[in-house]
């Protein structure tokens, strides 16, 4: 794996994409964090040591362990290819090609993410239904768009349902596995 | 019950398949407990069982393939195969084990338990894989059977370390077909892989079971007084045949199991197979060459389009696709289709073809000049394996309902189980088989009795089976459905050139119930000290009049069936070698559920078991 220094991603690759919505994630997280520290902290009344500085509380960025991100991989990797698929170059294939290739990942995608995952839709209306969010809706759960002003009860369109997992069965792995190995080479004797 | 049931805490229903393994449990009623919840049964559950699904990683699943891959020591990193309770276990098996062997086949051993019954082989002698090279290390069908065992003990001592598993009611499923030898080999492997209370089940009646358990209080509305209720079991690898008649004692609704079929190596795995050369030859007629690892992408590729062709009436076909083995997906891939057409010819007309009823398969004979392999059925057409078996069962609720008439047993009722019946195409066809050869005596159509979980009923039904033994729920009677014979040679001038012919001398009546035992008084036997002595073994699945002690000089090569020898062994100790000692034979049906043959000297004092796994004389 080779480490860009530049700030701005020079490729759109999946490990870009991963570091986006770990990003995302982390910052909901913080958010969704200090909102309850604060509402635990309002019934006592503080005690103010240092009236003159406003208390900042410091971003605990947590440090990710890849290797359940790795062991997602090497799953979609033995089940459905895909590392094979997306690195192919599609430009010289017919779409008769990539239509074969793309059901074994289509099937072997599936099949894995219903051995190793729960998902469900946050969501239950129809997609372009209205629909009206109460006061204190989750908002890591429901993402307002458009014409965001004014305060709750918000009135809007379903645009998407969205995903989220409700139980991960991955694999445990032994101590010691090396999850970088994504896929092991293979020779035929 | 040899076994005080108050030490139980779970009914365990383990169903050890010829492809796939199961494990079921229930919780047992205690004492007072047991009388309120006469009916109130709750529902089995199944074990999610660990199992390495790549090289270091461990997953669950209700299925454990019944796969072992002996891999080469320089295969393996150290950890590889660590499993929840094992830093490093003796076997791989399951999941990944099947993965492995479908590219390196020399080191896989499958289908242990069809080996467990095949009597042309010593069962004991370690010698799977076959005809693999010598550096792979060797383990017998028993061994084999005996790992995947440890492996459920060990997954469930895991997930219940508070009721470990020799404490549990354990309820192992066979064919009803399995001769005795392979019964008492599979109590064998339990015992060694610590198993304690241990009770065998009919894989059929325990089918029945869990559709009992899943009808509650309903099964009675379901079936009536003169009901026989045929249950056909198409497993992976196996067909499972056997007849219940419903009758009446007291005012109650009874169960008994009045047959059983032969053993038939015929399964859903033959005609996932089947499909796959289907596509192969169509391939090839459009110039394409199919590698021995497509063909194995392609059998995978049909059980799945299979099932949804066979779901879905709407599809005319399916696209199947073999992935290339190498980075390059795209290009390399194969795509075909398999159409209506062919899964209708294949499977429809292949396997379940409308015949008559009087269409039999070939009488295939046992063992002879059997290449060392394991004796598949040589016609797959299941339609035939059942005419022949209602028909030679012609008479057999006879003495439960009455006298029949025709040429071959009526079926009512149809209860079928096993994978391949997840496609409604194939239920109907069998349903529909059966009904054409009432419609043809004029008979009423068969019901099909439905609710079974297809891949998990014969755990279900087993783990509900030790409820019933609580006296929970109603009970399949039966005892034995074979009567068994050793033959002798029958006292005659010699006539050279020609063998003496053979006298079948009954040693163990059709219908014995566990616990009973029947001695043979009519006749002793000398038994060599230190000389083992083989006897012919034969049985029967139709002759149910016979008493131990009848001796018959002439009978249809159908009605007896030979089984693998068997021998006695008489110790020399406290005796001189070369002695002649005159013995009995008894025979008694275990607690376990097994057959036990003990010659017993003419005061009693002393016994020596018979032994059904005859060793090769090479191997010990």
């Amino acid at each position: 794996m080779s480490i860009q220094f530049s700030l701005t991603p020079v490729s759109v690759d999946f490990l870009h994409l991963v570091l986006v919505v770990l990003v995302v994630v982390l910052v909901l997280m913080l958010a969704l964090v200090l909102l309850l520290s604060r509402r635990k902290q309002s019934p006592t009344p503080r005690v103010e040591s240092e009236p003159s500085v406003p208390p900042v509380a410091p971003a605990v960025l947590q440090e990710s362990t890849p290797d359940a991100a790795l062991q997602l991989l090497s799953v979609l990797q033995q089940d459905a290819r895909f590392l094979d698929f997306v690195h192919e170059d599609l430009s010289s294939y017919s779409d008769a090609d990539i239509g074969a290739a793309a059901r074994v990942v289509h099937e072997g995608s599936q099949k894995a993410l219903s051995t190793y995952f729960t998902l469900a839709a946050i969501r239950s209306e129809e997609e372009e239904s209205q629909l009206t969010l109460a006061a204190g809706f989750n908002p890591s759960e429901v993402h307002l768009t458009g014409n965001v002003q004014g305060s709750a009860p918000f009135t809007g369109t379903l645009i998407h349902r969205g995903w989220k997992a409700t139980e991960v069965r991955l694999p445990k792995l032994v101590k010691g596995h090396n999850a970088y190995i994504l896929a092991a080479a293979e020779v035929e004797l | 019950m040899s076994t005080p049931l108050g030490s139980a805490r779970y009914a365990v229903g383990i169903d050890l398949g010829t492809t796939h393994s199961v494990l079921a449990y229930v919780e047992l009623s205690t004492g007072l407990n047991a009388e309120l919840n006469t009916e109130l049964s709750s529902a089995p559950k199944i074990l999610a069982i660990p199992q390495l699904t790549q090289l270091g990683a461990v997953g669950e699943a209700n299925q454990l393939p019944s796969f072992i891959y002996r891999p080469h020591d320089q295969e393996l990193a150290p950890g590889d195969l660590a499993l929840p309770w094992c830093a490093a276990p003796s076997a791989l098996l399951g999941e990944l084990a099947r993965n492995l062997g479908s590219k390196t086949p020399m080191r896989l051993v499958s289908s242990a338990k069809s080996w467990l019954c095949n009597g042309a082989i010593d069962r004991h002698h370690a010698f799977l894989p076959l005809h693999s090279p010598d550096e792979v290390a060797k383990m017998s069908p028993l061994e084999a059977s005996t790992c995947f065992l440890e492996h459920l003990r060990d997954s469930w001592n895991q997930r219940f370390p508070e009721a470990p598993l020799q404490d549990q009611e354990v309820i192992l499923t066979v064919p009803a077909s399995f001769d005795p030898g392979a019964r008492e080999l599979t109590a064998e492997a339990a015992r060694a892989a610590g198993i304690q209370q241990l009770t065998l089940l009919e894989e059929p009646q325990a089918a029945v079971y869990s559709w009992l358990q899943a009808s509650g209080d309903d099964w009675r509305e379901q079936v009536a007084v003169g009901d026989v209720i045929l249950v056909v079991d198409v497993g992976g690898g196996t067909t499972d045949l056997s007849l219940i008649a419903v009758s009446e004692e007291q005012g109650n609704l009874c169960l008994e199991r009045i047959a059983v079929g032969e053993h038939i190596l015929l399964g859903g795995d033959n005609m996932d197979l089947a499909l796959a050369y289907r596509i192969k030859a169509k391939l090839a007629s459009e110039g394409k060459k199919l590698q021995p690892w497509q063909i194995l992408g392609i059998t995978h590729g049909c059980r799945e389009a299979k099932e949804q062709l066979l779901a879905d009436p709407s599809l005319d076909a399916v696209p199947v696709v073999v992935p290339s083995r190498g980075s390059k997906l795209i290009g390399g891939t194969l795509r075909t289709d398999l159409t209506r057409d062919e899964v209708t010819q294949t499977l429809i007309d292949g396997f379940f073809p409308l015949v008559d009823v009087s269409e039999h398969p070939e009488q295939q004979t046992r063992g002879a000049l059997n290449q060392l392999g394991l004796p598949y059925a040589k016609d797959p057409a299941v339609s035939r394996h059942l005419a022949a078996f209602l028909s030679r069962q012609q008479g057999a609720a006879d003495g439960l309902l009455g006298e029949s008439h025709g040429s071959f047993i009526q079926p009512s009722v149809v209860l079928l189980n096993g994978g391949v019946f997840k496609a409604p195409q194939l239920s109907e066809r069998v349903l529909g088989l059966i009904n054409r050869w009432l419609s043809d005596v004029e008979a009423d159509p068969a019901r099909l009795l439905q609710g079974l979980d297809l891949d998990l009923a014969v755990a279900r039904g087993a783990a509900y089976y030790g409820q019933v033994r609580q006296g929970q729920g109603v009970r399949i009677r039966g005892g034995t459905a074979s009567a068994y014979y050793i033959g002798i040679e029958s006292a005659m001038p010699a006539i050279p050139g020609i063998e003496p012919p053979l006298e079948a001398l009954c040693i163990a009546p059709f219908g014995m119930e566990e616990g009973s035992e029947v001695t043979l008084k009519a006749r002793e036997f000398g038994l060599v000290v230190g000389e083992p002595v083989r006897f012919n073994f034969l049985g029967s699945t139709t002759r149910r009049a016979d008493v131990a002690g009848d001796q018959l000089d002439d009978w249809d090569p159908e009605e007896l069936e030979e089984l693998p020898e068997i021998q006695a062994n008489l110790p020399a100790e406290g005796r001189r070698s070369g002695e002649v000692v005159p013995v009995r034979l008894v025979s008694r049906i275990t607690e376990v559920g097994t057959l036990c043959l003990e010659a017993v000297t003419l005061d009693g004092a002393q016994r020596w078991q018979v032994e059904f796994d005859v060793r090769a004389p090479e191997v010990r």
